[in-house]
């Protein structure tokens, strides 16, 4: 059955602008649409009725590219675990429900406008050290003929997983981008290769992270429930290691 | 290595240290007052020893002042950091990924201050009078009828009681957490889980039991 919902949505004209929740309602709001669908269909509304569309960020639609984020109800990309806001369905909604749609929130993350955040300072942490220099003058060694166990590929795996939404940041209470620094440190310090540049690695990335006034983590656990990715606080308590190793 | 102690992570760790210092010390003060339930005269006996004991006086008592100062110093440091860093939510919905313990540790060590705080001016300042402004010859037998005249109140007694109440929720996120900032792997952190619940309720619950016990056993 369609649904009548009620929306209550940042609306924010730029960083500078103090910004305020304006109310929407929308109708006939089928459970099969997607969050963003739905939303597609509010901006066709208002731009029927001559106002400004909500701005919000989406690429892919199909939970790959982290672009979408949005704090919906009170959580990170809404009530639903192990997806990002492109994989929500209304149908985790009920008619008549009232939405609160709020922009991913961190001092680190301006809003540039409505739902739209500035994570620029992830792209910065990964510029500091999340990556390998490797020699390309045509005498790189096949990286197949390194032995690595099965259990590092497979956690180097899964921290390389991370997609970099931010959603660790946006329901920190800290707001604090220690889960995907801690993803992206790991994803290199358990393979060979990225184990020569680690200390540095490590160094530079947890610098860049403090520079750009992110909070300290007080393993309240609650970024791992919400990533879309599932990945765990075990990389943050690698990075600690790495942290320590590096500068002791 | 001085920028550890400047980075997020640094002073993570700082904080887990502190918090091992506090918690051994913790089980110790346990191990000594529950004494007071079973034998006055072994109370009587440790709380002489501790007293008088110059290494422990001059060496391990400024130790302790100076882990507890550093523990709440670096705490507020911490909060007022993440205050910083974070940004209001008009509707935000902790409760679905972290428990009210993890998400109210400067709450719950707000209340474990103000009671240090009562707690120093029950047994420490009278004692660091009595010895070293007042120059008493020491009495080896005074500490347990000390102790049982300070339970005497109930109101007293009341604070003590909920103090420790939540110093248990206090120890609840903060025992594990401490492994968690020192390195420890969450699966390792996780086989802790029954430990950290014996000692987070266990020993608040000792302490519970031993003021209510002096409290109805007045004499």
């Amino acid at each position: 059955m369609n649904m009548n919902l009620k929306l209550k949505i940042w609306r924010q004209n730029g960083a500078n602008d103090e910004g305020k929740m304006v109310d929407y309602s929308i109708s006939d709001v089928s459970p099969d649409m997607s969050f963003l669908e739905m939303l597609d269909v509010l901006n066709e509304q208002i731009i029927s009725e001559g106002g400004e569309p909500v701005a919000f960020d989406h690429d892919c639609r199909e939970g790959i590219c982290g672009m979408c984020s949005l704090y919906i109800n009170g959580e990170a990309h809404g009530p639903d675990r192990g997806i990002t806001t492109c994989q929500l369905h209304m149908r985790k909604f009920k008619d008549g429900d009232t939405i609160y749609i709020e922009p991913f929130r961190a001092k680190a993350f301006p809003v540039i406008k409505d739902l739209v955040v500035d994570r620029s300072s992830f792209d910065r942490i990964q510029h500091a050290g999340g990556f390998i220099s490797v020699n390309t003058s045509g005498n790189t060694q096949d990286a197949n003929a390194i032995p690595i166990s099965k259990h590092a590929a497979d956690e180097a795996m899964d921290a390389a997983t991370c997609i970099g939404c931010g959603a660790c940041v946006a329901t920190c209470k800290n707001s604090s981008a220690m889960l995907f620094v801690g993803a992206k440190v790991s994803q290199y310090a358990l393979l060979p290769q990225g184990q020569v540049e680690a200390a540095d690695r490590v160094k530079n990335m947890v610098a860049q992270m403090d520079l750009e006034g992110f909070g300290n983590c007080t393993n309240t656990g609650a970024c791992e429930v919400e990533c879309p990715k599932g990945i765990s606080l075990d990389n943050i308590a690698r990075m600690n290691r790495e942290f320590l190793k590096a500068n002791i | 290595m001085s920028g550890v102690l400047s980075s997020s992570i640094g002073r993570k760790v700082a904080m887990a240290a502190s918090a091992f210092f506090l918690m051994f010390f913790l089980l110790q003060h346990f191990v000594i007052n529950i004494t007071s339930i079973f034998s006055p005269e072994t109370f009587n006996e440790l709380s002489h020893f501790m007293g008088t004991n110059p290494a422990v006086q001059f060496v391990l008592q400024p130790v302790l002042i100076f882990g507890v100062v550093f523990h709440f110093v670096m705490g507020f440091i911490l909060e007022a950091r993440n205050k910083k860093a974070s940004v209001k939510y008009v509707k935000n919905n902790g409760a679905a990924n972290s428990t009210w313990v993890s998400r109210n540790m400067i709450y719950s060590g707000l209340v474990i201050l103000a009671f240090i705080v009562l707690h120093f001016i029950d047994f420490w300042i009278p004692e660091m009078k009595y010895k070293y402004i007042d120059f008493l010859p020491e009495s080896p037998n005074r500490y347990y009828e000390e102790l049982v005249h300070k339970f005497h109140s109930p109101i007293r007694t009341g604070a003590y009681v909920a103090s420790f109440a939540f110093l248990a929720l206090h120890l609840l996120h903060g025992f594990k957490s401490a492994f968690q900032s020192s390195g420890m792997s969450a699966k390792r952190a996780a086989k802790l889980e029954t430990v950290s619940k014996i000692y987070a309720i266990g020993i608040p619950v000792g302490f519970i039991v031993i003021a209510l016990f002096h409290h109805f056993n007045q004499h």
